[in-house]
């Protein structure tokens, strides 16, 4: 986008002004996207619970209850707790939603040949996991600086469960990035290109199983019931935002509905073929770049849609998990982490990588043979590799 | 592209100065929670630095491992040390007379190499912006797997990348072992 623009205007205003699209979609995807799961979470909790739940503001479904929500929480007032750590009680919210939209930077939306993506990484797999682990930090501080031991004891339990699921998150991301190849987000996308039976999720038992350890381990990570230890409020009031209020408190779920988001998308793009429907639709109606550019933004549109779709889908289960599941003590969430979720994520990344020895290309899935290809796009032995200095390779598009 | 401002030498001196300024906040604060936050964002800002520099694969290292395992140094900071509800620490002058005469002496021989090596000085403007966009991701991988794409004869650093697994496996099993041993006792004596 910012080399497009660079054509009409300067660079440096192309550079912000891309930069600009791209932080108010994705500060607008987190916003709007907590505005409608919260009101999504009232909805499944009440059907759960076999009543209505929100059904008078806004006219139909109750569809403005959150908006409502959100004018009682700016009307609150900010309090702050006698001997508080005024500097990190005032940050950490903040923190804590910086992680959650940094891991959407790099998170690609649809297709390869232009695709939608704020930031497109040869790493993205690895950049958001390592992102969504420093979400933790924000809670840290503030169960730390709220002077509070409610508050303290909902940080410590955050900061173990979150420590130690990285391990398994991790194995399980691992699985498909060995299938594809590469750690390039848009490039595992686009290797489940076709039907619903070339997803990684479909490609062989092992995948099918790491998919819902991922997805317990996700659960956990993003601190959603019945791992939300750190919250429990019947041992620990409210455990980290026992003392916070207003916008602040509001941060910290607006960081955790971005956070459940972005690891349902990223589990979509890793196992649920991504941007591409069950059906290939956009195939059929000759959707590509190949025919016509405009044709290819729609089929990139619909992959945007899809991509979207299953990741509510995602949260919409995490909901329902919730409000079925009763919440887990600390030592059987550390139990189903380090005695189930590893061994079997481990088990399962042999397993998966035998069957990709055994049947490079898998049973249905053509695997694309990319890692031949850039091997072979290499330069045939230098004599010596040229030296780079941090300009050069900033000119080179790393911003 | 050609400007009287070279945009990248500007954010390099941001987050240059970024990290270099929260360094000596950790130096010069006294609250330990208040430390780790601005070593976290000065471990960060360099690994702003690393993604500036196109090195994706280091900078995502640098956010997973650095600013990661400060949060465990956190942990483990106010775990042990909340006696009081906010720990301060105090340094001594002659303390901080020491450190101060080392941390001088390492950035001089630190500056020192970094300006007598011919190869870090630098290619100027038009060479660096000649040079084509890598990949770093595959390169690395495929030295590790004793296949450097860019060694003359292909070598790589298969044994080493090996025997640093190893050494890290058996980190792992001796803490867990140790965990272990220490819960079975305390458990047999209470």
């Amino acid at each position: 986008m910012a080399e497009f623009l660079t054509q009409y205007i300067p660079a440096w205003l192309a550079y912000s002004a891309a930069a600009l699209v791209h932080i108010v979609l994705l500060i607008n995807l987190i916003a709007v996207g907590a505005l409608f799961f919260i009101w999504l979470e009232r909805k499944v909790a009440g059907r759960i619970q076999d009543r209505l739940g929100p059904t008078r503001v806004g006219g139909k479904f109750g569809w403005l209850q959150t908006l409502a929500d959100g004018l009682k929480l700016i009307t609150k007032e900010d309090l702050m707790p006698e001997g508080a750590d005024e500097f990190l009680f005032k940050i950490a919210p903040y923190v804590s939603f910086c992680a959650s939209f940094a891991a959407l930077m790099a998170l690609p939306f649809s297709d390869s040949d232009m695709p939608f993506v704020a930031q497109h990484l040869n790493v993205g797999v690895f950049f958001i996991i390592a992102v969504l682990g420093l979400e933790v930090f924000g809670v840290i501080l503030a169960g730390y600086s709220s002077a509070s031991k409610w508050s303290l004891f909902g940080a410590m339990r955050e900061a173990a469960q979150v420590v130690s699921y990285e391990v398994p998150l991790g194995m399980c991301a691992v699985v498909p990035v060995l299938i594809a190849g590469s750690m390039d987000l848009v490039y595992i996308g686009d290797c489940q290109a076709g039907p619903v039976w070339n997803w990684f999720i479909f490609h062989d038992p092992f995948t099918f199983l790491v998919f819902w350890v991922y997805f317990t381990c996700a659960t956990a990570s993003v601190n959603r019931a019945p791992f939300d230890l750190a919250e429990a409020e019947s041992e620990l009031v409210a455990g980290f935002h026992t003392e916070y209020s207003g916008l602040r408190w509001s941060f910290f779920f607006m960081a955790e509905y971005g956070s459940m988001l972005a690891v349902s998308l990223l589990a979509s793009i890793l196992f649920l073929g991504g941007w591409h429907g069950p059906i290939p639709v956009a195939n059929w109606l000759g959707l590509t770049f190949d025919n016509r550019p405009l044709l290819g933004y729609l089929g990139n549109v619909l992959g945007c849609v899809n991509i979207l779709a299953k990741g509510v889908i995602g949260v919409t289960v995490m909901m329902w998990v919730r409000w079925t599941l009763p919440r887990l003590r600390i030592d059987q969430v550390i139990t189903t982490c380090l005695k189930y979720c590893v061994p079997i994520a481990a088990v399962c990344f042999l397993g998966a990588t035998w069957w990709q020895f055994m049947w490079p290309n898998g049973l249905l899935l053509e695997t694309p043979v990319a890692v031949y290809e850039l091997r072979e796009n290499w330069p045939e032995a230098p004599a010596a590799n040229p030296p780079a200095t941090v300009a050069a390779n900033l000119q080179r598009g790393a911003i | 592209m050609a400007e009287a401002i070279y945009w990248p030498t500007v954010f390099f001196w941001l987050f240059a100065v970024i990290a270099c300024a929260f360094a000596v906040a950790v130096v010069l604060c006294a609250n330990i929670v208040r430390m780790a936050f601005y070593l976290v964002l000065s471990l960060a800002a360099t690994a702003a630095l690393f993604f500036l520099a196109g090195a994706d694969f280091v900078g995502a290292m640098q956010l997973l491992i650095y600013v990661g395992g400060t949060l465990v140094l956190l942990i483990f900071g106010v775990m042990l040390t909340s006696q009081d509800r906010f720990v301060s620490m105090k340094t001594s002058r002659e303390e901080m007379s020491i450190a101060i005469l080392v941390g001088a002496c390492l950035l001089a021989v630190l500056v020192w190499a970094a300006v007598s090596v011919p190869d870090w000085n630098g290619l100027g403007r038009a060479a660096a912006e000649a040079l084509p966009l890598e990949p770093t991701a595959a390169p690395i991988g495929m030295g590790l797997l004793g296949a450097r794409v860019d060694a003359p004869d292909r070598s790589g650093y298969l044994l080493i990348f090996e025997i640093i697994s190893v050494h890290l496996l058996v980190v792992l099993l001796g803490a867990a072992y140790l965990a272990r041993a220490q819960q079975k006792r305390s458990s047999a004596v209470g």
